[in-house]
């Protein structure tokens, strides 16, 4: 696939369609694979990567590039389409200037979850036939590839490209996904209980700003966790309190936006499991608003910047579940 | 959970400057009782609050919050208290999904008209802010009096 990849970005490149290629290559390790740009054939047969690894959402890199010069072609795969096709529908990314390639999905693997294992200095990773070969400093080390499968692909919602221009690789089906388990056990807990969980993740926050800066819907110029007036601004909570504030405010700000990326969960180095958050308020407005996926088009109008004269009151929160 | 008798909740009530307040008004030119525990803060439409305000008020040592609006389909600026409803139906199972106690809680449509509505509505509130003791779960420590 990494093969073909490059082949018809070099195309594209040479017959002019596009002046820039948005990728990824790797990083400071072999394993990191980061966004990328790159401008020439060279550069790309040099570095391009593109492999089990390669996790990284581009898509919130396409709204500085496609205010540039010329047309970039990106790559995306099932779920950034639903990003990409988010932020074209919020003006963001510029539809014109931007040639995508949809690619196929995962799952992906974690590299995290292969140091799990306990396995240190990793050089190389290496799927062998959905069994894990791992060159380390130490020797090889082997696990098989569905224990590393990264955490937001083990709940894919959909192997369908939304938008593209072309297509490597085969399109493929909105999946049924057992997506909202958790948030279903969650509802199930006593108040108390839920308090608890959240009260043990959220206190594990550092205030990196890592979920706010790499999600897809956090694209506001100025962030109200900038504004040195909020008192929260770039750094560590004081109080429990900030760390609650800035969980549910952020997550109300992309309520009805989020398109379920998983990338805030996946970037957290505390591990906290921030897709639950999203998820309780895409399944709240499922049910309480009817079915909507954001990125699914851009043309319908986003749940929260809608209203019926018959919906529901508030009061229904205190009439369900537990207490 | 042991009540303490003597606990008097601090209560924020958001009001639209166009039914709510006036409603407040009503009952107050009516000589109508609402506890002194309730304070009220005048917003131009109930949409105006945003989630950070009802945030804010239980930092600042709100033990309940409560938002006022006018009844739906009677909003002055026609649709605001609509998009009231959704934002504040999630924000609020969000806190209960957060573990916060739901009864902390709460909306009401309260007309210019309902100056016995918003009395009734205020001492209910009170009662029931009462029951849960006072807000610990969404404080900041540092607000904490005494
Ligand atoms: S990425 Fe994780 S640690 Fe960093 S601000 Fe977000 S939740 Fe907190
Ligand atoms: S909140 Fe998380 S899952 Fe939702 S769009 Fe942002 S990064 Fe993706
Ligand atoms: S947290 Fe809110 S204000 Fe900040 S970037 Fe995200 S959506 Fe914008
Ligand atoms: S003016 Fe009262 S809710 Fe909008």
């Amino acid at each position: 696939m990494q093969e073909a990849m490059i082949k018809r970005a070099k195309e594209l490149l040479a017959d002019g369609t596009v002046n820039r290629v948005m990728g990824w290559k790797r990083g400071e390790f072999s394993y990191d694979i980061t966004p990328a740009v790159f401008e020439t054939a060279e550069e790309l047969d040099a570095e391009f990567v593109c492999d089990d690894l390669t996790q990284a959402n581009v898509s919130k890199y396409l709204i500085k590039e496609s205010r540039k010069e010329g047309k970039i072609l990106a790559l995306l795969k099932p779920c950034d389409t639903y990003s990409f096709n988010q932020l074209v529908k919020e003006h963001r990314i510029i539809r014109e200037n931007v040639y995508v390639i949809g690619i196929p999905g995962g799952p992906k693997i974690d590299i995290e979850k292969i140091k799990a294992k306990e396995i240190s200095g990793i050089l190389s990773v290496k799927n062998e036939d959905y069994t894990l070969k791992i060159e380390t400093i130490y020797g090889t080390e082997t696990m098989p590839y569905y224990e590393a499968i990264s955490g937001k692909c083990e709940n894919c919602k959909s192997k369908k490209h939304v938008v593209f221009d072309e297509l490597i690789g085969e399109d493929g089906d909105v999946l049924e996904s057992n997506r909202f388990e958790m948030v279903e056990k969650l509802e199930n807990m006593t108040a108390q209980e839920r308090y608890d969980f959240w009260r043990d993740q959220l206190s594990k926050c550092i205030r990196c700003n890592a979920c706010r800066n790499v999600c897809p819907a956090c694209t506001c110029e100025n962030c109200v966790f900038d504004n040195p007036k909020s008192g929260i601004d770039n750094k560590a909570a004081a109080d429990s309190f900030e760390e609650n504030m800035f969980h549910i405010i952020r997550a109300f700000h992309v309520a009805g936006r989020c398109t379920d990326c998983g990338e805030c969960s996946r970037v957290c180095p505390q591990n906290i499991p921030l897709h639950l958050l999203n998820r309780k308020f895409i399944k709240d407005i499922n049910s309480l608003y009817g079915e909507y996926q954001a990125g699914a088009d851009t043309t319908s109008r986003a749940p929260l910047n809608d209203y019926s004269t018959d919906d529901c009151e508030p009061s229904i929160v205190h009439e369900r579940g537990v207490e | 959970m042991q009540v303490n008798e003597n606990f008097e909740p601090v209560i924020v009530a958001f009001c639209c400057n166009w039914c709510s307040y006036a409603g407040a008004d009503l009952s107050g030119t009516n000589r109508l009782n609402y506890p002194s525990n309730v304070k009220i803060i005048r917003v131009p439409c109930s949409c105006r609050v945003n989630p950070m305000f009802i945030l804010r008020a239980f930092q600042k040592g709100a033990d309940g919050v409560i938002l006022c609006g006018c009844h739906p389909g009677d909003c002055h600026y026609t649709s605001g208290n609509y998009f009231t409803r959704r934002r504040i139906t999630l924000l609020y199972s969000m806190l209960d999904f957060l573990g916060i106690e739901r009864n902390r809680t709460r909306l009401e449509w309260v007309s210019a008209a309902e100056g016995a509505k918003f009395a009734a509505v205020m001492n209910q509130f009170v009662e029931d802010v009462k029951k849960l003791g006072p807000n610990r779960r969404l404080e900041d420590l540092r607000c904490r009096k005494q």
